[in-house]
């Protein structure tokens, strides 16, 4: 079973909500990265996203944009990415997902991306330049694989659109809160609990709500709907606040308790 | 050919839509509010009345006689997208987009821009019809081009620096989909050339293809028939598209396609997408990119601003592989002396983009017969050029 689907029942088996934590995998540097993701496992993370740096990051915000402009100065590459979920597979039992734009990917070859990252034993493939219309060529590749290639849907998202994704979605749907890019905000808009409910009324499937949510209290005021919550910018933010490697840690550690 | 794209916007294997989830709905909107207007003889004739009466359209089929017997050679035509109001091409799309954004209501324009043109044509025409208008540009070519920075303010739109990545028009294009990601409800966004997702490719080429249509029938007036070369510089495309698209079913007709490619291709300092890149995804399509072995975009280099993007559209791409038109590449250098060459034999100064085109002559001239026919395609003037032209012709030694 993908470790992806067993989190999700367990999480559903206890009633509460899981914490989806991103970094930007080389910002500031691998081996920071590769301490930070046990460090947010044993924090509480229910599961990983490991974010490819790409020169041309449409759908983020300035936090993640510069994070990215950090790891691609450091050279870091989707095989960098890739190598380091298996360094983190050895070591971890969460589920493991990589977000990256489509263009690393194609580059790569999708038979070959699919061949290492089934070898690296990730979990799931979150692609969020890859809509439906453009998914099927690497949702075949990743047919035999085992893992998810998470779906995203938006609140402009018509009930067309969200009946399609739903047929074609596992492990979860990724529901962006907001038109908009990544980045955290103050208040939530009523575009994402909208959402939620929309999906829900088309799915059992869990579902995982991001972009904009940065706070505990955001959390708490969701409904039933959401199963998950995604933070991205707000870890990448304390990243990027620098010190020493056991600072940082200690930083994102400490935020990332509040959630729990 | 002609019926291409596909109805998910492939030209063969190129084209498609890879935006985020939240533009999708927003781009099939476009796409069939698109496909109801260009059937429309409503919107047509809106259309061809503001080309006429506003950008002064036709734009004359130039016969340039000196510049033809310099080259000692082809007969050479100018299809003199200069005279166009603002000064380019660009106006054609703009034009038809703004009509198309007002009739789906939306209250604002955004637009990228690298040079400026586009940005200026996408002012001109957002004040015209009264919508609010933001551009974004590269801070760095904000200082490269400030005096299209004063005309865009002057039109009434606010010039938006954008500060990340290369700070050029590849990261204008970012920053404009991210605020169109954001503000889709009520904004249309402009693309200036034949790239981004579908429909914009089809969309653009088609609101172009009037440049190839007026080409054809002056052809056919002055000369009979149809000329044997079409020439037109290669940034995005959209000029060559336009000019090339009434032409390719007359297999008779050799079309090409001129890239920039800057300092050499064998530098790596070049925006010769075609003839230096390899497929991949950026800004909602695939199709041929300049890139690194890890996907990673790398920023372009040309002379001229207009030319200095790492894509190109998905249609050029089909059409290189299936060997419908022919793509060549010259240097900043060659365009700079074509510059000159144009405003010396024939009194008129080409935008840099276009001078790559002109450049290209030097080489197809002595290749074909006296009695066969070029047209270029002129695509902009060269008044926003003469300052960065005047000091490069200096560092060259030209």
């Amino acid at each position: 079973m993908n470790r992806i689907d067993k989190k999700f029942a367990e999480l559903r088996a206890a009633g509460s909500k899981g914490i989806i934590a991103y970094v930007t995998a080389g910002d500031p540097d691998l081996e920071t990265t590769e301490k930070l993701v046990c460090r947010l496992a044993d924090s509480g993370a229910a599961m990983v996203e490991l974010g490819v740096p790409f020169s041309d990051p449409v759908a983020d915000g300035p936090v993640i944009q510069a994070a990215a402009g950090r790891a691609l100065k450091n050279g870091v590459t989707l095989k960098d990415v890739l190598e380091l979920a298996r360094r983190l597979r050895s070591r971890l039992e969460i589920p493991l997902l990589v977000m990256t734009y489509y263009n690393p990917v194609y580059s790569f070859g999708l038979e070959s991306f699919v061949h290492a990252a089934s070898s690296s034993d990730l979990d799931g493939v979150i692609v969020p330049d890859l809509p439906l219309e453009e998914s099927e060529a690497l949702s075949k590749e990743l047919q035999q694989s085992g893992l998810h290639l998470i779906h995203l849907l938006a609140p402009t998202s018509s009930p067309g659109r969200i009946k399609a994704a739903v047929k074609k979605a596992g492990g979860f749907i990724y529901c962006v809160s907001v038109s908009g890019v990544t980045g955290a905000r103050n208040d939530l808009p009523a575009s994402g609990y909208e959402l939620l409910a929309r999906v829900r009324s088309e799915t059992d499937l869990p579902l995982a709500l991001g972009f904009g949510i940065s706070r505990p209290e955001q959390v708490s005021a969701l409904g039933a709907e959401a199963d998950a919550v995604i933070i991205g910018s707000a870890i990448v933010r304390l990243v990027e606040e620098g010190g020493d490697r056991d600072e940082i840690l200690e930083r994102v550690a400490s935020y990332l308790k509040k959630f729990s | 050919m002609s019926n291409l794209p596909d109805d998910k916007g492939y030209f063969g294997a190129y084209g498609g839509r890879y935006v985020p989830e939240t533009l999708m709905t927003a781009l099939l909107e476009l796409e069939q509010g698109y496909m109801e207007c260009r059937e429309d003889p409503g919107f047509i004739g809106e259309l061809n009345y503001y080309l006429q009466q506003y950008c002064g359209r036709p734009t004359p089929l130039y016969y340039a006689e000196r510049l033809t017997k310099w080259l000692g050679g082809a007969k050479i035509y100018l299809k003199r997208e200069d005279l166009n109001h603002t000064g380019a091409h660009k106006i054609n799309n703009t034009l038809g987009q703004v009509l198309l954004a007002r009739l789906m209501g939306k209250s604002r324009i955004i637009a990228e821009t690298g040079a400026g043109q586009h940005g200026v044509a996408t002012a001109t025409v957002a004040t015209m019809f009264g919508l609010e208008c933001d551009i974004y540009m590269g801070e760095e070519d904000m200082q490269r081009q400030e005096l299209n920075v004063f005309r865009m303010n002057l039109l009434g739109a606010r010039v938006i620096p954008v500060t990340s990545g290369s700070k050029t028009l590849k990261d204008a294009t970012n920053e404009a989909l991210r605020d169109w990601v954001t503000n889709v409800d009520n904004t249309h966004y402009i693309i200036g050339s034949v790239v981004g997702p579908h429909p914009y490719p089809v969309m653009v080429r088609d609101f172009q293809k009037v440049i190839g249509e007026e080409t054809r029938d002056q052809f056919g007036q002055v000369e009979g028939g149809l000329p044997d070369y079409l020439v037109a510089c290669v940034g995005g495309g959209s000029n060559a598209a336009g000019f090339f698209h009434p032409f390719i079913k007359d297999e008779q007709v050799t079309l090409i396609g001129v890239e920039a490619a800057g300092k050499g291709l064998e530098t790596g300092l070049h925006a010769a997408s075609l003839s230096g890149g390899r497929p991949g995804v950026l800004h909602g399509n695939l199709s041929y990119l300049l890139q690194d072995h890890a996907g990673q975009v790398t920023v372009a280099h040309s002379i001229s601003a207009g030319l200095d993007y790492p894509g190109v559209g998905p249609e050029h791409a089909y059409l290189k592989d299936s060997c419908r038109a022919g793509y060549a590449a010259v240097t900043d250098r060659e365009a700079l002396k074509a510059f000159t060459l144009l405003a010396k034999c024939e009194g008129i100064i080409p935008a840099l983009e276009s001078a790559h085109a002109l450049a290209y002559l030097e080489q197809l001239i002595p290749l074909i017969t006296s009695d066969q026919t070029v047209v270029v395609c002129l695509s902009g003037r060269g008044d926003k050029d003469v300052a960065s032209a005047s000091k490069a012709l200096e560092e060259a030694g030209l």
